[in-house]
């Protein structure tokens, strides 16, 4: 019964090859947007205006374009306007998802960097913290437990954007079940095309499952070190 | 050498991408108009009493959710229906239906979460009090919960709708001629990719920061009337 909805050895093999690309993309996605969100979260709370506009000028932009756009333009325009020859797929995907990711990412800090009560900054005022030294040390921590949540909710939205790099030639799950489906038309039995979806979707799910027990867990710690919120 | 941006070469073709951006927001729009009743279904499904009905309808929302919209795009386009019509591998379903469905369906569970947390955000004394006035079950939601609920619910519902309309642009891998799509075949066909998708790019621009603006000020309208 249940080898109905299996595909063959091969098969898998394959999409392993694709879950390794895949899981490229999300880890240095996530890597570069969670560096973005900081630092334009933190830029969006700047005493300088300039500061504070750039910053929203790059979470308008970056949120605005719609990530696949942003994706197809990074792999085919920015090269040729920049006149650096061609980008890697792979860089383009991590850019374009990074950045993409990072804008929603800013206004999730930005918002918690906000709820960490007023007397917390006063506080480090009257023992004279340098600002680096706030940060670091009384605001982001406290902040992290309100950052988590959503940002378990953003990385698997990251995760379901890693699909899109199929479309720039980028070998990953999508890419190459849409190889095994052309496969499978050539040989005799069409019937596959069904099963072969479900279990890339399942694979995806799995994922995105795994993901969402990470954050958990550190937000169970992080509720932990720094009490609850 | 051609030089890297051209004005009368964006400017000639802007007229073709526009177009494309036209199909792009009419997928937009009807995929809102079935995510906002198919959403408000699964919501109530999702909080009816016996656990034979509320559990799939649970796992079918967070299956959709976690997985990406182009493999449902794929699966609703070259799958469904060899699984509706086994052994004809000829039917298929045009692609900007498939767009719209898939567009529908994937944000009609954003929305059932977004009812649900204005479902919830009604206070509970005014079940209590549909309950005291003997209003039937059909009359308390018409009339009581769901007036109240479905305000509360509308700034995360533009959200969701904002982020479906940048979505749109995935039907382009199963040939939908979006505004991604006549990008893709103008530069194709020219050899010049940066004026076409440059271009797409601002349209998107100028169509979803102010409807992202619109949601932010929605949101100060609900958030002050209740």
């Amino acid at each position: 019964m249940l080898d109905q909805f299996l595909l063959s050895p091969r098969q898998y093999e394959l999409l392993l090859e694709g879950l390794v690309v895949t899981l490229q993309v999300l880890a240095g996605s996530l890597a570069l947007g969670t560096v973005m969100a900081l630092i334009f979260g933190v830029a969006r709370l700047s005493p300088q205006g300039w500061i504070r506009s750039a910053a929203l000028v790059y979470i308008e932009f970056a949120r605005g374009i719609s990530a696949i756009i942003l994706l197809f333009l990074m792999f085919f325009a920015v090269p040729i306007l920049f006149g650096i020859g061609s980008m890697a797929p792979m860089l383009a995907g991590i850019l374009a998802l990074g950045l993409n990711m990072g804008a929603y990412g800013a206004e999730i800090v930005r918002g918690a960097i906000e709820a960490v009560p007023r007397g917390q900054t006063e506080a480090t005022i009257a023992l004279n913290m340098s600002n680096m030294q706030r940060l670091r040390h009384v605001v982001l921590p406290q902040a992290i437990p309100i950052i988590l949540p959503p940002y378990g909710n953003l990385s698997i939205e990251v995760l379901k954007g890693t699909s899109l790099v199929s479309l720039i030639t980028l070998a990953d799950l999508a890419w190459v079940a849409q190889i095994i489906r052309q496969n499978a038309i050539r040989s005799p039995d069409p019937t596959t095309t069904p099963i072969l979806y479900l279990n890339v979707l399942i694979i995806y799910l799995i994922l995105a499952q795994i993901l969402a027990q990470v954050f958990k867990y550190m937000e169970r710690r992080s509720a932990r070190k720094f009490g609850a919120v | 050498m051609r030089t890297r941006w051209d004005w009368e070469f964006a400017f000639e073709r802007f007229p073709e991408i526009l177009e494309g951006m036209l199909i792009t927001v009419i997928a937009t729009l009807v995929g809102i108009v079935i995510a906002l009743t198919l959403g408000l279904v699964l919501a109530l499904g999702r909080r009816a009493k016996s656990k034979w009905i509320s559990y799939p309808f649970a796992w079918f929302i967070e299956f959709v959710r976690s997985t990406p919209l182009l493999i449902q795009l794929f699966f609703l386009f070259f799958a469904l229906p060899t699984i509706i019509f086994p052994g004809e591998i000829t039917i298929a379903m045009s692609a900007l239906v498939t767009l719209i469905i898939g567009l529908g369906v994937h944000y009609a569970c954003y929305a059932s979460e977004a009812y649900r947390a204005g479902i919830d955000s009604v206070p509970k004394g005014q079940w209590e009090a549909a309950t005291a006035l003997n209003l039937k079950t059909t009359t308390t939601w018409r009339q009581v919960i769901l007036p109240q609920a479905i305000p509360r619910s509308l700034p995360t519902l533009g959200n969701y709708f904002v982020g479906m309309f940048k979505d749109a642009p995935i039907g382009a891998a199963i040939g939908v001629g979006g505004v991604l799509a006549t990008a893709r075949s103008i530069a194709s066909e020219t050899f010049r990719f940066v004026e076409p998708l440059v271009t797409a790019g601002f349209l998107f621009l100028v169509i979803s920061i102010p409807a992202a603006f619109f949601v932010r000020y929605i949101e100060r309208k609900v958030f002050y009337e209740s």
